[in-house]
């Protein structure tokens, strides 16, 4: 994207007033998504990522997306098993970290019916959306550069006219729409993170709209007192969704860890099409709001065991772990 | 003298752990890199700083994380930042040692972590750079811990995901990468390999205890280069196998 073009859409699409954007997920979803668009989720691998958003596509039968696979983990896995992502450009997918490799996304890019249209690493990957996030067409780094990685990246490499050594020069990526899953988030959008922000500044910046989940909508007032934490201001934001647990089995720093034996369902389950259709049957199709998601997955009880488990309170268990 | 028997994984992690110097930078992943580096940390490099991709730098890790982005990773640190800003820290040169696995590597440490197969058409898709990349890349000194046999020491990669000294000697620099940086040391279950310093070829530093230098070279799909005396790896002491097994992977998620 050119970016004079990036200008003019942030300028038409983008509004400076101070409106209220909260909306139901279903809404959002349905306005600001479309087939075939290119999805960046916020977050990293199973790591604050709006599980929520991700179902609600799900739901919505959403088909063809181009997903940025940028360490994406559980996120990337249910949406090429459930058709609704047919091609990634990915530094990091099809893994499940310290879990090993994912079955389903591995099953569909072996058989053919997931494409990978392009590789590079998780740094020239928020790279990319830091360039957008300048509204620069590209920014210069010193990685890729003499590997096979580099020739699927779109990148190119030229002279420094500084120190005439070579410079690779990355393109900058403005992805159709991406959600970020947030601790708290007024009603306008001014979004707080706690923790690491990973490359969330950078693709809300990016984002042509951007769907913020959160675990509370709290008083503007609340943000205005702490204006130091706001990583995402309101006028990137295209809609608000209260989403508590949002993120699902995955980790939301200091408030719930990972739901491993959950992750050891789906990696169970995903090995075969009938078991990834049995998940979505019982954890995704069939579910209205979040919270009855929540019950099914073991409700407020589970969510205390998270809760403790993430202050250190309980000992880790790995139920996917071979040993 | 070691009294406790220990295992391949173990020992992996001990050599990588003894690798690492005390005041030094280490980005590293979930795994045995962790470990080891935790390892470190309770011996002998109490001020070892440790970085994660996410953005969490020098974390008191209190349990081994599942992601390096989980809460663990930035548990008591001294910044949780931004990957913008870790991966900025390392482009700048303040990253002394990467930890990096592998599927396949070559004589010159160049890395596949990315398919095993045609890239279009893969026998087997792997998770792809990752940071791997940039950590091959940008750090000063880049170790590698990985198992080995002639199917992952191979003589040509399928994907070259991450660079090593590439095609030989100054072919990083040619190609744009940092001066004086590329892969340090490659622990497996039967060595420690190095590289030579002018012909950048990979070369054996010391073989585990009850390994002898025809099972590695056995082991190895490229021409290894031999010196003329291969030291015996040092065992875990009794020290490190307790803190392995007690405290740092408690539940043996990554040591067996």
């Amino acid at each position: 994207m050119d970016p004079d073009d990036a200008r003019d859409w942030m300028a038409g699409k983008k509004s400076r007033l101070l409106s209220d954007k909260v909306m139901p997920l279903g809404e959002a979803v349905s306005r600001f998504t479309f087939d075939g668009g290119y999805l960046a989720m916020g977050g990293f691998g199973h790591i604050r990522v709006s599980m929520a958003g991700i179902y609600e596509m799900l739901r919505q039968k959403r088909r063809n997306l181009v997903i940025a696979g940028k360490t994406a983990v559980h996120d990337v896995d249910v949406l090429i098993a459930s058709g609704v992502v047919d091609r990634v450009e990915c530094a990091y997918a099809f893994g499940h970290e310290l879990r090993g490799l994912s079955p389903a996304g591995r099953r569909a890019v072996e058989g053919g019916k997931v494409k990978v249209v392009a590789e590079l690493s998780n740094a020239a990957f928020q790279w990319r959306f830091k360039a957008a996030s300048m509204g620069l067409p590209w920014l210069p780094a010193r990685v890729m550069m003499g590997t096979d990685t580099f020739k699927y990246s779109s990148s190119k490499v030229v002279e420094d006219p500084y120190t005439g050594k070579p410079i690779c020069l990355i393109p900058a990526c403005y992805p159709d729409f991406a959600f970020i899953h947030v601790h708290r988030c007024d009603r306008f959008g001014n979004a707080q993170i706690d923790g690491t922000v990973i490359e969330d500044k950078e693709l809300a910046m990016a984002a042509k709209r951007l769907i913020i989940t959160t675990e509370g909508v709290v008083p503007e007032e609340e943000i205005r007192a702490a204006p130091d934490r706001t990583v995402i201001p309101f006028f990137m934001v295209d809609a608000v969704c209260e989403v508590p647990y949002g993120c699902h089995p995955g980790n939301m720093p200091l408030l719930y860890y990972s739901d491993e034996e959950h992750m050891a369902e789906w990696l169970s389950l995903s090995r075969t099409e009938e078991g990834v259709k049995a998940y979505l049957e019982k954890y995704v199709y069939p579910v209205g709001a979040f919270a009855e998601y929540v019950a099914l997955v073991g409700g407020e009880e589970k969510m205390d065991y998270l809760r403790r488990l993430e202050r250190l309170e309980e000992p880790l268990t790995a139920p996917w772990a071979k040993r | 003298m070691t009294m406790m028997a220990y295992n391949p994984a173990e020992l992996m992690a001990c050599a990588a752990s003894r690798v690492l110097e005390d005041g030094r930078s280490v980005f590293v992943g979930t795994g045995l890199p962790i470990i080891a580096s935790m390892l470190a940390q309770r011996t002998h490099a109490p001020n070892l700083l440790v970085v994660f991709e996410a953005g969490g730098i020098g974390p008191k890790i209190p349990a081994i994380p599942i992601s390096v982005g989980d809460s663990r990773t930035f548990h008591r640190a001294v910044m949780a930042a931004s990957m913008d800003y870790v991966m900025s820290c390392a482009q700048l040169g303040h990253i002394d040692y990467g930890f990096l696995g592998a599927a396949q590597i070559d004589q010159y440490g160049n890395l596949n972590t990315t398919c095993i197969g045609p890239h279009d058409q893969p026998k087997t898709r792997l998770p792809g750079s990752g940071g791997a990349n940039d950590l091959g890349s940008l750090c000063h000194r880049t170790i590698v811990l990985m198992r080995q046999d002639t199917r992952k020491f191979v003589e040509r990669l399928d994907y070259l995901t991450t660079p090593g000294y590439l095609s030989g000697p100054g072919a990083r620099e040619r190609a744009g990468l940092p001066r004086n940086t590329g892969p340090y040391r490659i622990i497996t279950q039967l060595g420690v390999m190095g590289f030579d310093a002018e012909s950048k070829r990979m070369t054996l530093v010391s073989t585990h205890p009850g390994v002898t230098v025809k099972d590695v070279v056995d082991n190895t799909g490229f021409k290894l280069i031999i010196p003329d005396v291969v030291p015996t790896t040092d065992m875990p002491s009794d020290e490190e196998l307790r803190l392995l097994r007690e405290e740092l992977d408690p539940i043996k998620i990554v040591i067996g």
